[in-house]
């Protein structure tokens, strides 16, 4: 019995059911590679979820999701498409956006706060012509994720929305729910499609 | 018909006046009338449907057309008949059909005329350039009957009787000879000659000898004769649109709130939008001015991202301004004026490939989040040459960097805090530092730091400094 928990913790048996090949193609359609091969080996499709949104949790800036999300953002300006930030913590450091790969040029942000950034957020995902969009809003309640779920799928644009680790016991809509521990690490705590992996994953190079 | 000859549509507006006035109505369908003459002796010289409908009818006098309202709710409204307006009406008409035509001329009163076969190939046939003129009177709301014939003179003639028809050279001896005398055109003595000696149609003039004709009738009947047939050709003036667009929307009682505008704004950008498709231009920019009742007039400046023209997208990106406007009064007037006007490429969307549909989209939506938050609120990243992150960062000072030899190769955090702040407590530990940052005496912001990475408490990891040589710690920045 506990064999098999383990192989359900791994994935393992899973994937065995799952793995027809049309389906497998069928989701790495939907998603987009992460950047980071320890994250893409967990999450089903092989990255992030493509019209959906993933949601981060954690403590605050300086918790990682910038080394989670920049090999992302790199790719996506690099080929030219735009990239929008709602409402961030603090001002993005453009230095540093660049020493990641990012095109400053083709990365926006959103100096907005409280309802504003929900309302932008949403016509953002909505409108289906942003590669990305990031959204700090620590005020987004569950009701607030399900538009913007809602909003993600129809603009067919993948949506990262940062919130509080205390939202963690809230439910929530999002496709995919990571918690990030800083260089701890994350753990995925909901991914549709697949079974959370156990455990803290490692992403990202230690500088 | 074939569509390689000339072309002339007709348009005759017999209720321009009315109409005109009605345009600035919040509701048309109450009753209203049109009235001339001075105060005691006023009369009817138009009214509207609901007006109609109760029996008021042009030539009554105002008193009488009042007692024929008073079961009405609301009551019978009037205005005097205003011939400015009426001919401003007139020159924003010819300045709507030059964006189907190069030639327009007012030269009938009460009708436009334009020449529109050069434009088939690009609106189409003319049953389709005929419901697009149309759905235009339309929503502007003025009643109309239009006729197509090759030349001017023979469409004004066959609009008398007819909406609709389309004549070409050879059907047009038939359409003309079936005409009344009545309906043709015709100056008074002219006419009442022919119809004392039995004439009643035209097509019995054109089965006359000509020579007999012009001996019995001169040359001012054989002159018109020969316009309609195109034989002669009319001398057209031609109308040129305004180079700049100003109009006015005045209202009947102080406007309070902001939702009262929304009806006079609808009705101003979706003139300015036919206007904008006449002249084929746009617009990047334009001011609504607030006359206010008593205290000097608000203006607002509305800027687009990108030269616009259709009114739905104006009247969307002025609502959204709006929404973040404060009446410094009650409204007496909305005056909506356009400074420059813009070449505009018509972006189709549906003409769009895939990739620059995907611009045209970003755009809308930079300008949609811009018109609603202000424009300040949407920024880029830009990497300027300075070495003090505030400067670097928030003020824009410094060289942009151009070339990737001289650019900041040091660590630095993906976040920087606006204002440093105190932070001796959160921090556990410093993990790497210090790095000396260090100028800007000679614009008087002197910076003498050393900057730490440091652990915080709950594990994230900051960007710290610390005067040199002073003791406490300000929080500036995290790495994310």
């Amino acid at each position: 019995m506990s064999a098999l928990t383990s192989l359900l913790d791994s994935r393992r048996v899973w994937r065995a059911q799952e793995a027809r090949e049309e389906t497998q193609a069928h989701q790495r359609e939907r998603t987009l590679a992460t950047g980071h091969v320890s994250l893409n080996a967990v999450l089903p499709g092989g990255g992030w979820p493509r019209g959906s949104v993933s949601e981060l949790l954690s403590t605050g800036a300086g918790s990682g999701e910038l080394a989670l999300l920049w090999p992302l953002l790199a790719r996506l300006t690099q080929a030219d498409k735009p990239v929008l930030l709602v409402s961030p913590p603090a001002v993005p450091y453009p230095t540093a956006w660049r020493q990641a790969g990012v095109r400053l040029s083709r990365c926006h942000w959103l100096d907005v706060a409280g309802c504003d950034a929900l309302w932008a957020t949403e016509q953002s995902l909505r409108a289906g012509c942003c590669a990305a969009v990031v959204a700090w809003l620590p005020l987004a309640d569950s009701r607030a994720m399900r538009r913007l779920q809602v909003a993600a799928s129809s603009g067919d644009t993948p949506g990262f929305v940062l919130r509080g680790a205390s939202r963690q016991q809230e439910a929530s809509p999002a496709a995919l729910r990571l918690r990030l521990h800083g260089r701890a690490g994350l753990e995925v705590i909901k991914c549709r499609g697949g079974w959370p992996p156990a455990g803290r994953i490692a992403f990202g190079d230690e500088r | 018909m074939s569509d390689d000859a000339v072309r002339w549509v007709c348009l005759l507006l017999p209720r321009l006046s009315l109409e005109g006035a009605l345009r600035r109505r919040v509701d048309p369908e109450a009753p209203f009338a049109l009235t001339e003459g001075a105060a005691p002796r006023r009369i009817i010289r138009a009214a509207n449907a609901t007006a109609r409908a109760a029996g008021v009818r042009p030539g009554q006098a105002l008193s009488l057309a009042e007692s024929l309202c008073q079961g009405l709710d609301p009551r019978l409204e009037t205005m005097p008949l205003d011939d400015d307006l009426t001919r401003r009406w007139r020159r924003r008409l010819a300045a709507w059909a030059y964006g189907y035509s190069g030639q327009v001329s007012l030269h009938y009163p009460h009708a436009l005329v334009f020449e529109v076969a050069s434009s088939f190939a690009l609106f189409g046939p003319w049953p389709r350039l005929e419901t697009q003129l149309r759905q235009d009177l339309a929503a502007l709301g003025f009643s109309h009957r239009l006729v197509i014939a090759p030349n001017p003179a023979a469409a004004r003639v066959l609009v008398n009787v007819h909406d609709g028809l389309a004549v070409d050279d050879e059907t047009l001896t038939t359409a003309l000879g079936e005409l009344p005398l009545t309906h043709a055109g015709l100056e008074r003595d002219s006419l009442r000659t022919l119809e004392r000696s039995g004439f009643r149609h035209l097509g019995e003039l054109f089965a006359l000898p000509r020579s007999a004709l012009a001996r019995r009738f001169g040359k001012p009947l054989m002159r018109h004769l020969g316009e309609l047939r195109g034989e002669w050709a009319l001398a057209l003036e031609y109308h040129r649109p305004a180079s700049r667009f100003s109009r006015t929307f005045t209202f009947d009682r102080p406007v309070q709130a902001v939702a009262g505008l929304a009806f006079p704004l609808k009705r101003l950008l979706q003139e300015l939008g036919f206007y904008l498709r006449g002249r084929d231009v746009g617009v990047e920019r334009f001011q609504l001015k607030l006359t206010l009742e008593d205290r000097p007039a608000q203006t607002l400046d509305i800027g687009l991202q990108s030269v616009a023209r259709d009114a739905e997208t104006l009247l969307e990106l002025t609502r959204a301004h709006l929404e973040r406007v404060r009446l410094a009064g009650p409204v007496m007037a909305v005056t909506l004026k356009t400074a420059t006007l813009a070449a505009y490429a018509p972006a189709r969307r549906e003409l769009l490939s895939g990739p620059l549909r995907q611009s045209q989209a970003w755009h809308e939506l930079q300008q949609r989040l811009m018109a609603r938050l202000g424009e300040e609120t949407l920024k880029s990243l830009v990497e300027y040459q300075e070495h003090r992150p505030e400067a670097a960062v928030l003020a824009g000072r410094g060289a942009l960097v151009a070339d990737t030899d001289t650019v900041e190769s040091r660590r630095r955090p993906g976040w920087l805090v606006a204002r440093p702040e105190r932070c001796d407590a959160e921090i556990i530990r410093l993990l790497s530092g210090p790095e000396r940052i260090e100028s800007g005496w000679w614009d008087g912001d002197d910076v003498r730091r050393d900057y730490y990475l440091a652990e915080w408490h709950d594990g994230r990891r900051a960007w710290v400094w610390q005067q040199a040589g002073q003791a406490g710690w300000y929080l500036h920045g995290w790495f994310g």
